[in-house]
């Protein structure tokens, strides 16, 4: 029987030769996640059990990345929970500040996620990783604690959708636009429950780095899933990172899609994300006239290497606006070296904007960038929701990080092609 | 099981960051994070709600985060269900484990006004709006899920099990 991708990882996970949408099972999973918000509810929930061990210590990954280097008392104890239990039942993957990066950006570079495989993750923007072909997914801190003793979880078999991107990408036009442009296009609960598969001559000529960017915001959608089958690109990426083996499988040609939708991409601009909701989008040339106060260049969405080189290619030789905070953080250690290497913090700083250590920090409003009343920041993060970044007035606008770098200068939001 | 209360509105795309802003949580106590649950859209909402009062939402309430702090803030904050047009995926999910009661139901968004006293009836799913006399049909919530709310979420009510 024809399958998609995404039935197919669930079938092999649950011993089954083929699975339906709609279906219940119970599938074994390879990977599970928490970070230093839903790991301590997950870890009290599990000591709670009085359960022993965990089913696997090498099969759980425990990333502090949200309020970390701690933000204050109460963010520190919440990590200290996490440190102790990660020592306590020998878990390996606990990364320490200095090893530690955005989660969603760390693990698929550590070679913690690979083609095939089912990750749960109690945080969201777990689905980044069906840009390498995996099924994975956000779940709650409760589905981690009962994974985390029995090593596999239910689910329900999504329904898919197929999203396919055909013509030629305009200058400045990335992955994250054609997720916002999608998300526009669907609305912020078009893909409630359902996966959400990247098809299309334009996905298989994009990098990883673009693919994870699209796949990570599938949750903006609703979905339960973001995937893209594997091919050359992605088996590139993992085969120098991969420390055991995975199985890369593909939608066959006539699987079954609720519902298909293609894109020619051709006239495509940057798109801007107007607050209170990432579907809000609009072309980079319709936004305007939107004074801004700070400019945000990270995230899990955006915080990669090839997004910084591309913030640094806008930015070289000129300076922030002087209006304007401009706040630029590598996603990870090695991301951070990196760009430090290349020469991006010289432009970063030369430009007047500052450099923080990896962490999600103002994404959600936690800190390292929080806005006051009525500040407006655009930001390459992946939410524009009520007060996201700071006060109940203050204002999010979603964009790329070129559209980001160009505002930053221009002090307001802008393209690259008006600098 | 019935649960009856006064109804709080709110609109569509409720997100988790409204339910309980992210600095908030630095605590896994329910109480606590219930003292600011809808503070950005209503500052005082944790101090004018009565213990088992109703929320009453449009669509896709608690999209967003995967935060279980969400459904904790709201049932901290006193309140005994939700009623939406629908709920998004992860939200759903989490309230049934932390063990708030959630209902989807047709027709509530523009049916039911700010103030109404509504009753749920958790057997039937029959929620009737007592100030204006209206009836709307959620799907019932199975006897063992209820069992799951009793108990105050999945992990107790596997314990509690365990312990026969």
């Amino acid at each position: 029987m024809s399958q998609t991708i995404t039935e197919k990882i669930l079938a092999a996970h649950a011993g089954k030769e083929t699975v339906h949408p709609g279906e219940l099972l119970s599938a074994r999973i390879d990977l599970a996640l928490a970070n230093d918000i839903t790991a301590p509810i997950a870890i009290e929930l599990f000591e709670q059990s009085e359960t022993s061990s965990v089913f696997d210590p090498e099969k759980i990954a425990l990333v502090p990345d949200h309020f970390v280097p701690n933000k204050d008392v109460n963010s520190a104890k919440q990590v200290q929970v996490m440190r102790g239990f990660a020592k306590k039942y020998g878990i390996k993957h606990f990364f320490e500040l200095g090893e530690m990066g955005i989660e969603h950006v760390l693990l698929p570079e550590q070679g913690l996620v690979l083609p095939g495989e089912v990750v749960i993750g109690a945080d969201s923007h777990t689905c980044t990783y069906g840009a390498l072909g995996a099924f994975a997914t956000g779940v709650g801190s409760t589905d981690i604690a009962a994974a985390m003793i029995a090593g596999e979880v239910w689910f329900k078999v999504p329904e898919s959708i197929k999203l396919s991107y055909e013509g030629a990408l305009q200058k400045w036009v990335t992955g994250k636009d054609l997720i916002l442009y999608t998300i526009g296009d669907i609305g912020v609960d078009g893909a409630t429950y359902k996966a959400m598969e990247f098809v299309g001559p334009v996905i298989e000529a994009l990098p990883m780095s673009d693919r994870m960017t699209m796949a990570n915001m599938a949750i903006e959608a609703g979905a339960k899933n973001g995937i893209i089958s594997p091919d050359q690109v992605t088996l590139d990426y993992v085969s120098s990172r991969a420390k055991r083996s995975f199985t890369a499988y593909k939608s066959d040609p006539d699987a079954h899609y609720q519902e298909e939708r293609a894109f020619d991409v051709s006239k495509m601009e940057p798109q801007v994300a107007f607050p209170h909701l990432p579907e809000n989008t609009r072309p980079v040339s319709e936004v305007g006239t939107v004074p801004i106060d700070q400019a945000v260049i990270g995230s899990c969405t955006n915080g990669r290497i090839e997004d910084l080189r591309l913030a640094a290619q806008v930015l070289k030789g000129h300076r922030v606006h002087k209006n304007m905070r401009l706040i630029i953080i590598p996603a990870t250690p090695t991301i951070y070296r990196q760009a430090m290497d290349e020469g991006l913090f010289e432009t970063f700083l030369d430009a007047k904007g500052i450099v923080s250590p990896p962490t999600c920090g103002p994404c959600l409003g936690g800190f390292m960038g929080i806005l006051g009343p009525k500040e407006r920041a655009i930001s390459t993060t992946n939410r524009n929701f009520l007060g996201r970044m700071g006060h109940s007035t203050s204002e999010v606008y979603l964009a790329n990080p070129a559209v980001a770098a160009a505002s930053a200068v221009l002090g307001r939001i802008g393209s690259p092609e008006e600098l | 099981m019935k649960i009856e209360g006064t109804v709080w509105k709110f609109g569509d795309n409720i997100d988790t960051d409204v339910i309980i802003p992210a600095p908030y949580l630095v605590t896994t106590d329910s109480q606590e994070l219930g003292k600011h649950c809808m503070e950005p859209v209503d500052p005082e909402f944790s101090e004018k709600i009565q213990a088992g009062d109703i929320i009453v939402a449009g669509k896709n309430f608690g999209c967003g985060s995967s935060r279980e702090h969400a459904p904790m803030a709201i049932k901290g904050a006193g309140i005994s269900c939700v009623v939406a047009e629908s709920f998004a995926r992860i939200f759903f999910r989490n309230s049934f484990n932390m063990g708030l009661p959630i209902f989807e139901a047709p027709g509530v968004s523009d049916g039911i006004d700010p103030g109404d006293r509504l009753s749920v009836d958790q057997d039937t799913g029959e929620i009737i709006d007592h100030t204006n006399d209206k009836r709307f049909s959620a799907n019932p919530i199975p006897p063992f899920m209820q069992g799951l709310i009793e108990a105050g979420g999945l992990m107790a009510y596997m314990l509690k099990k365990r312990q026969g």
